[in-house]
């Protein structure tokens, strides 16, 4: 390895211990103070100052008082409320301090038993349309805490709700329609809504 | 759908080579340590400050500083951890993390891999957060650029033993490059939804009637870096799934933007280097064949859907949805998926765990690559320059000619250094699954049952060892002996890396630069972009296709034999 180091004059061969120590505590503590505490209270304070309703987590206000975030799913379980996806948080369904997935592989029985328990609690709670399941209904999300369903999910609610609030299925499939938002480059099949935009709505209407 | 992920794939790649140059020309002179004459009142004063000389390191002084600046980070993140209960910014009161996990996650964020056995909201303080973690966010990509630099400054000195100095590299690139771009991220982020606040997490009754806890946090300043300096590292335990860490389609296209700016500028600075930018264009054309490839069999894969739900009688027309988000849907979570492992970032927007068997596949195989498809900050580069040595070393052998790659003529111990570099991280790999699937508390972890189990160990020791930090999440890696063997494999897959990647730089630079003529092979055109991919896939296929071949390839095999 005699070539890697030839006799030129700047580096040293072996450096003293304190050459190297020193300047590496000095760096680390200083740059710890510099992007450690500089860099995110900087971000807090602008953050505060321009975008206040976002950094603090976008949350709702109902009646005076906080009833959940704009972007955090709540797990809705009445047959007139539109029900979220299934959630595999930690300790009970859409904990916000207990994010996560099941982690169930696509083979484990375990997956194919909770769904077909979810397809069956879906039957129970009333009357549904016609032909197959839309899948990330009875699937379990990412975060769970998935604050949208497809509109194929919502829509495939509708004939439940309708029946529970004894509206008109149609008017309310239009309402459903209306709080649908198109993803990029998507068509209706990609579209989504957002499940506790969309029961507000349903209390307003 | 397909027509839609096309779409996407297209914008994405579309921006991200429109960044290439204004990037490239943004690391040139950080690489070059030469910056423009305007900046260097404010450099000297910067350098002054922090008390640092910037006088040229040997490969063996620039190895030790890399090594003794990132033991002390691990020992100071360390204690943070267990120290945590006393130190301010603790709003919920979170307790000393656990020692054999504290000792795993310091290694983690230090080796750039950020694999987490822990769930941020329930274990880590905001100070932890903010001081501990992100802080090795930066400190880990400025050194993996760092010693990206070191190696282009190897191929481009002649006749020196100067490879620059860390320190100095360090702190521009930690100051010059990672703050600015991390503020400016950080503050779009918070725009679209991400939190960031010093405050308690929100308790309250949801609409839907029942109590809901909130966790909150400086999110927003942290997710910057997670992504730009491709640590991958989640505040939260869904990561990028979390709608607090990525709330939008713009936020989700960002991140995928963010994880491949450095890496993908990194290949026109070489080529600006190297006075030839057509050879930092090869570099950026051979990753990003293979990166579209893997991308578009995620998807294929993906938006297939699982038989076994089908058959329940489930849609299987909108593909796997099982621990994917509906914002993202198949297209932007598939995207995703490639660039997180294709990149050694570890962000994760949907949970591994739940792919499809070849979903899952490709993956788990960018990472086994060796994480060089754009790969890690400054690793992915140097990675790739090590196979672009062995590319032109084949070529070499093929038509009997001394191999040489920029002039730089490549010898025995040259290559002594390569094979070491691309043989230590397949025998962390498949030592590492061997031993866990023999041993009862390796076993103990696995979640699901046969060959997916398999796929998870395979899986978490592909990330450590490769220094992504993504996982098949499923496997209870919080144990005593996962946090020991993968805190090993995430320590010695980037540092005994990194120290024979030096000593070819310092090899390289001490070498005459010969001159062009007509024998020499050109490394800039298609023939050596597909050599240097064939190099990058055959290395890849033959050392790792029995094991894939156990884990996802026989779990494909059974579902859709049934």
């Amino acid at each position: 390895m005699q070539h890697a180091l030839s006799g030129t004059a700047t580096p040293t061969a072996t450096p003293a211990a304190s050459a190297v120590w020193w300047p590496a505590t000095r760096l680390l503590l200083g740059l710890t103070l510099l992007l450690g505490l500089g860099y995110p209270l900087a971000v807090t304070g602008l953050a505060q100052w321009l975008f206040p309703a976002q950094a603090q987590g976008s949350l709702l206000q109902q009646q005076g008082r906080t009833a959940g975030s704009a972007l955090i799913g709540q797990a809705f379980s009445k047959p007139g409320e539109f029900w979220g996806r299934p959630s595999a948080t930690a300790s009970t369904p859409y904990n916000g301090a207990g994010s996560g997935g099941s982690n169930l592989g696509p083979a484990n029985p375990a997956l194919a038993k909770a769904v077909a328990e979810r397809i069956a609690a879906l039957k129970a709670a009333g009357p549904l349309p016609a032909g197959p399941v839309p899948a990330d209904l009875v699937t379990a999300s990412a975060s769970g805490l998935d604050p949208h369903i497809s509109l194929a999910a919502a829509l495939y609610q509708v004939p439940r709700v309708a029946a529970a609030r004894q509206l008109d299925a149609g008017k309310l499939a239009q309402l459903v329609r209306q709080q649908a938002e198109q993803a990029w480059f998507g068509s209706d099949a990609t579209a989504r809504v957002n499940v506790l935009q969309l029961n507000l709505a349903l209390a307003r209407s | 759908m397909m027509l839609q992920f096309y779409s996407l794939l297209g914008l994405f790649m579309l921006l991200l080579t429109l960044s290439v140059r204004p990037m490239g020309a943004w690391l040139a002179p950080l690489a070059a340590g030469q910056l423009p004459a305007r900046w260097q009142t404010l450099d000297s004063a910067l350098l002054r400050v922090a008390g640092i000389r910037d006088t040229g390191m040997g490969w063996r002084q620039y190895a030790l500083a890399v090594l003794v600046f990132n033991l002390l980070g691990a020992l100071l993140l360390y204690a943070l951890q267990r120290l945590q209960g006393v130190l301010p910014f603790n709003p919920q009161g979170m307790g000393a993390v656990e020692a054999g996990s504290a000792f795993n996650t310091a290694i983690s964020f230090v080796a750039n891999t950020n694999w987490q056995g822990y769930a941020g909201e329930s274990t880590m303080s905001y100070f932890t957060q903010m001081a501990g973690l992100a802080v090795q966010n930066f400190l880990s990509a400025a050194t993996g650029i760092a010693v990206a630099f070191a190696l282009m400054r190897g191929f481009t000195r002649r006749e020196s033993a100067d490879l620059g100095n860390f320190w100095a590299d360090v702190l521009r690139v930690s100051v010059y490059l990672l703050l600015p771009l991390s503020l400016l991220l950080a503050l779009v982020f918070v725009q679209q939804g991400v939190p960031q606040t010093l405050a308690a997490y929100s308790d309250y009754t949801a609409l839907a009637g029942h109590a809901q806890t909130l966790a909150l946090g400086p999110v927003a300043s942290q997710e910057a870096i997670k992504l730009l300096g491709t640590n991958g590292g989640g505040f939260f335990n869904a990561n990028s799934a979390h709608p607090f860490e990525n709330p939008t389609e713009l936020t989700n296209l960002l991140q995928m933007l963010a994880i491949f700016l450095i890496p993908a500028g990194l290949t026109h600075a070489f080529g600006r280097l190297a006075g030839d930018r057509r050879q930092g264009w090869a570099l950026y054309a051979a990753m990003s064949v293979i990166f579209i490839a893997c991308a578009i069999g995620v998807m294929a894969a993906e938006s297939q859907g699982n038989p076994l739900l089908a058959a329940l009688g489930v849609d299987g027309s909108s593909g796997n949805w099982e621990g994917k988000e509906v914002r993202f849907g198949m297209a932007a979570s598939s995207l995703f998926i490639t660039v997180t492992t294709a990149a050694s970032c570890g962000a994760v927007n949907a949970m591994h765990d739940s792919l499809t068997a070849l979903g899952g596949m490709l993956p788990m195989w960018l990472m086994q690559l060796g994480e060089v498809v754009f790969g890690g900050v400054g690793s992915g580069l140097y990675g790739m320059l090590v196979f672009a040595v062995l590319a032109v070393f084949v070529a070499g052998l093929m038509v009997g000619r001394t191999p040489e790659y920029l002039g730089k003529k490549i010898e025995a111990f040259d290559m002594k250094m390569v094979a070491l570099v691309i043989l230590t991280t397949p025998a962390l790999v498949l030592a590492g699954t061997a031993a866990s699937v023999l041993l009862p508390p390796g076993l103990a972890g696995l979640a699901n049952p046969g060959a997916h189990g398999f796929s998870e160990v395979l899986y978490a020791f592909s990330s450590a060892a490769n220094n992504n930090g993504s996982a098949f999440a499923g496997l209870s890696a919080n144990t005593a002996y996962y946090n020991a063997l993968l805190g090993i494999a995430m320590w010695l897959g980037r540092f005994a890396i990194i120290v024979p990647v030096l000593a070819l730089a310092g090899s390289l630079a001490a070498k005459k630069t010969l001159a062009t003529t007509n024998g020499s092979m050109p490394t800039h055109g298609g023939l050596f972009i597909g050599l240097l991919v064939g190099s990058v896939l055959l290395v890849g296929a033959l050392t790792y296709l029995p094991a894939l071949a156990l884990g996802p390839v026989a779990e494909h095999l059974m579902i859709w034999a049934r």
